[in-house]
């Protein structure tokens, strides 16, 4: 059952006001991954306090950085279900698991960071690696 | 917390930590690696969850006691 909007409004803030593009329709997603074009990069958003509260301040750290993909979007786990489940469809073949990050070359999986990968990390620590990846797959903007 | 736990029956057990109880270590979204059942190496089991995810075989599982070793968590975990 999802949160009370008033609670995950903030969670969802914490992303767009970095410019992040949040989808919450199936409509929505398609639109940008069933045309998949360059680089993009989707971030599966979750309540979970242990990773997501360290994975959305480590995905804005990593945002400001010289090179970041252009397109950034994120659904929201438990929440937007339907958008949720239709953006896990263009990375099947990797398990679900909120939070998690998902960078497609043309719609293809090029990187992916799982919530194992994050829990027990800080911002700091998941930025690097974000970054890292960035400077590996992304021209600078 | 994602953690491997390593089972005195040789299963590995993968999922997040719940709790430790006297009767065991609860574990939730679970993937097991049962080497009297399955083909895969278990090398090679882990390499396919670290890369892939974890797929989930049990939603919750008190792994019992006698049965429950080491914990460590999962992003560490290194075959002997």
């Amino acid at each position: 059952m999802p949160y009370d909007e008033r609670l995950v409004a903030p969670m969802r803030a914490e992303l767009t006001r970095f410019g992040v593009k949040e989808l919450r329709t199936v409509a929505e997603v398609d639109a940008v991954l069933g045309d998949p074009e360059g680089l993009q990069l989707v971030f599966v958003n979750s309540v979970c306090g242990c990773a997501a509260g360290s994975a959305r301040p480590g995905l804005a750290l990593a945002l400001q950085h010289a090179t970041r993909p252009a397109a950034v979007y994120s659904v929201f786990a438990g929440q937007d279900l339907e958008a949720t489940a239709r953006a896990r469809s263009y990375f099947a073949d990797y398990q679900p698991s909120s939070p998690s990050l998902a960078l497609l070359q043309d719609g293809e999986v090029v990187f992916f960071l799982h919530r194992h990968q994050i829990e027990g990390r800080g911002p700091e620590q998941i930025a690097g690696e974000l970054k890292g990846a960035f400077d590996q797959f992304c021209a600078a903007v | 917390m994602t953690v491997a736990l390593e089972g005195a029956s040789g299963r590995l057990y993968v999922g997040r930590y719940h709790e430790r109880t006297a009767r065991g270590v609860v574990l939730h979204d679970l993937a097991v690696h049962d080497p009297a059942t399955q083909t895969t190496a278990r090398g090679e089991w882990i390499a396919r969850l670290r890369k892939f995810g974890i797929p989930v075989e049990q939603r919750t599982s008190m792994i019992p006691t006698d049965e429950a070793g080491s914990v460590t968590r999962f992003t560490e975990y290194q075959l002997d």
